[in-house]
């Protein structure tokens, strides 16, 4: 009788190394420098291709396998929201404006990211990293087209999601998105890897996604915390790639370590900037409250944030430049944020309200020291105004920051009452900025970031017209003819929550009273 | 020292995995949130596939917790076997 | 060139004067952050400075219930950050002004909305 003897199979190790390192080689026809044109330019030396780690090895096979598995279970439960009618059980109407955000802004960067990464998959000379790049890029197209899938259910029912993508090249706020990755895809693949795998996917991911996420769960909506989930392991993975490309970088050569530290200081300000909109949310978009942004600051910078740059130590990186006054905003952005959205109400494609005296009071005991002395008082003026028919719209054009492309609403650190101005001379024109982080970036690389597409400054040239639009025109509406091009709907997409077509019909379907007969 | 961490969704799949995370890694902590389970530990995390089988009772491929895996913290180390999670330093 | 790259690049930068049919001033109030930012407003150069308390700040700013109480005479002017003293009567060309100037002023004893400096 024979026994039965397993074949002998290689390890995980060595059949990742087969399958991806085993698949290179060093061009004969061509010289490498010309197969690989950007690998050297930005002065990063790599000696030893070899070093490179995988931490994940995911196989062709066994990625198919388990994000088929992933795939089937997501659709399911989209399919199953939408059978149920699951729009109908989120906590309130006003909480899809956060999805709109999420559509209209962070969706359409994972399509960048999608690109980007295919980019760089051809750039480095070493296959493990262009091997884990590429993976990547297919991972960035599943979440644009899942997140699409799972909004687009919401897209039937609610207004403001329906045009995103043109929106994206057009709208005011979602140039600082759109800067954002424009920024990270024009550099060289190893400020990219920083940029994006380390900056973003490592150190501030999670201040991204858990907000959204757990703000879905707690507000009913399933269809979003499955999207959540079934990304974030994905998201697992670029967290690893992001973690060991810095360590790659960091132990190949000492000459990387000033370079890297450079453009961990620009990324980390810029990413820090982008989640702006994400404190907005969470403190204010959320009817049913998860934690504040502070207190996410706290959990997934400070505590988590601190023990990597520890870590980093010991190749001589410390914390981003930009790090004490990122801190000290924690207090500050959201309310900021929200404010600027509640000014510009009538320019952006989403709603906004004036908070309830329960989500205030809420808004006092998670920001003691200022929210009831610099933030509420306002609000509680703009629901005066309201009630008296005066709702407050600012209908003039704001300045923009030169490198994040927000209005210019950051306060100077330790002064929360005062606006911070920076400005740099470049070229005998003056270009501004909301912080000195943000100017320090403009410093370095004035050449780049004179070329900003800033809204503002686009409208005053005329850009943001229709053709055949006649500025001198009897009657023209400078701000009417702005959101035609936009293609906003207005009276539908914009203005405030309350009288909005999405207030009224989720009220119909429900059979409840509309909120503000409540109050 | 700083805490490395895993987080699962929380469902049926992932229950046999942290059960195993847990009885592997004495000093391991597993929190629960609305969806979720994290497990934070002091510097080092273990994971090992033995351990996952005598909990379910049939063959487990590690790398089936991709499926259910959300976030993680700390560099890893991953071969047929074991998946370690760790700070170095 | 400061940028990094394979190429040397020499555009002009995107917001110059001649790309604008006025120069751009921003003007900011200090301690009135119900306006979330200063504001960017095309100008003419030659618009009296002294026109735009009268003709441009009501329509940006009028909508404040400090706004009606600013004594212009006490208002104190900041350019770039640095005190400043503009002649009403003079053009903002003549009074130094150029293409993306920025300009703040503070109306003392006028705190916001309840002191909040809102």
């Amino acid at each position: 009788m024979d026994t039965r003897v397993a074949k002998k199979k290689l390890g995980l190790k060595d059949r990742y190394a087969a399958m991806t390192r085993g698949l290179g080689w060093e061009t004969t026809y061509q010289p490498m420098d010309k197969v690989f044109p950007y690998d050297k330019y930005e002065g990063i030396k790599i000696h030893n291709w070899d070093q490179w780690q995988d931490p994940f090895r995911l196989t062709m096979d066994a990625y198919w396998k388990y994000q088929g598995e992933k795939e089937k279970k997501l659709y399911a439960v989209i399919e199953a929201f939408a059978q149920n009618n699951g729009q109908l059980g989120v906590s309130d109407a006003r909480y899809v404006n956060a999805l709109k955000l999420f559509i209209q802004g962070v969706t359409p960067l994972e399509y960048y990211a999608h690109r980007g990464f295919a980019h760089v998959g051809r750039q480095f000379t070493g296959e493990g990293a262009r091997v884990a790049a590429q993976m990547q890029s297919i991972d960035e197209l599943r979440h644009y087209q899942t997140e699409t899938h799972a909004i687009s259910h919401y897209n039937k029912y609610f207004n403001g999601m329906h045009h995103s993508n043109h929106w994206f090249d057009r709208v005011w706020y979602l140039s600082v998105p759109k800067s954002f990755f424009e920024d990270a895809i024009t550099g060289g693949p190893f400020e990219f890897l920083v940029a994006v795998s380390f900056s973003f996917e490592y150190v501030l991911t999670n201040l991204l996604f858990v907000p959204f996420m757990s703000g879905a769960a707690h507000n009913g909506d399933m269809s979003t915390v499955t999207f959540g989930f079934s990304a974030q392991s994905d998201e697992s993975r670029h967290m690893t790639l992001g973690i060991e490309c810095i360590k790659f970088l960091l132990e190949q050569d000492p000459a990387n370590v000033p370079i890297v530290q450079g453009w961990i200081d620009k990324w980390f300000w810029r990413g820090y900037r982008l989640l702006t909109l994400v404190a907005m949310m969470q403190d204010y978009m959320l009817p049913k409250r998860v934690m504040s942004w502070k207190e996410a600051w706290e959990m997934y910078a400070e505590d988590n944030g601190g023990a990597l740059f520890k870590d980093l130590a010991r190749y001589g990186i410390r914390e981003p430049k930009g790090w004490k006054d990122a801190c000290e905003g924690k207090d500050h952005i959201s309310h900021q944020a929200w404010n600027t959205f509640y000014n510009y109400s009538a320019a952006a494609p989403f709603h906004t309200w004036v908070p309830t005296d329960e989500e205030m009071d809420w808004l006092s005991q998670k920001y003691p020291t200022t929210f009831d002395k610099l933030y509420r008082p306002r609000l509680e003026f703009y629901r005066e105004q309201q009630k008296a028919g005066k709702r407050f719209y600012n209908k003039t054009l704001p300045m923009l920051c030169n490198t994040c492309q927000i209005p210019m609403v950051f306060t100077e650190p330790g002064d929360a009452t005062k606006i911070g101005y920076r400005e740099s001379d470049w070229r005998g024109n003056k270009h501004h900025f909301c912080s000195d982080h943000c100017k320090e970036i403009f410093d370095n690389e004035p050449e780049k970031f004179s070329q900003s597409w800033l809204p503002v400054h686009q409208i005053y040239q005329g850009q943001c017209f229709e053709p055949g639009t006649d500025p001198t025109a009897e009657g023209f509406d400078p701000l009417l003819a702005v959101l035609k091009y936009y293609q906003l709907d207005v009276g539908r997409d914009n203005f405030d929550f309350e009288g909005s077509q999405d207030q009224k019909n989720f009220a119909a379907w429900r059979g409840d009273a509309p909120q503000g007969e409540q109050q | 020292m700083s805490n490395v961490f895993i987080a699962f969704q929380h469902n049926e799949e992932s229950r046999p995995v942290v059960d195993a995370i847990l009885a592997d890694n004495p000093n391991a902590v597993a929190v629960h949130t609305p969806g979720l389970v994290k497990i934070d530990a002091p510097n080092r995390l273990q994971i090992r596939r033995a351990t996952i089988e005598e909990q379910t009772g049939r063959p487990y491929d590690l790398q089936q917790l991709h499926v259910n895996l959300v976030t993680l913290s700390g560099h890893i180390d991953e071969d047929d076997d074991e998946l370690t999670l760790s700070w170095k330093h | 060139m400061s940028v990094v790259a394979l190429e040397r690049y020499d555009i002009p930068a995107r917001d110059v004067r001649e790309n604008f049919p006025a120069p751009l001033l921003y003007i900011g109030w200090d301690d009135h952050l119900m306006f979330c930012a200063p504001f960017c407003l095309p100008l003419p150069p030659d618009t009296p400075f002294g026109a735009l308390a009268a003709a441009v700040l009501p329509g940006i700013y009028g909508e404040h219930p400090d706004f009606a109480k600013i004594d212009w005479s006490k208002v104190q002017w900041l350019k770039s950050g640095k005190p400043w003293t503009p002649d009403p009567a003079k053009s903002l060309a003549d009074n130094g002004l150029v293409h993306k100037d920025v300009i703040r002023f503070r109306t003392p004893g006028l705190t916001g909305i309840e002191g909040s400096c809102s």
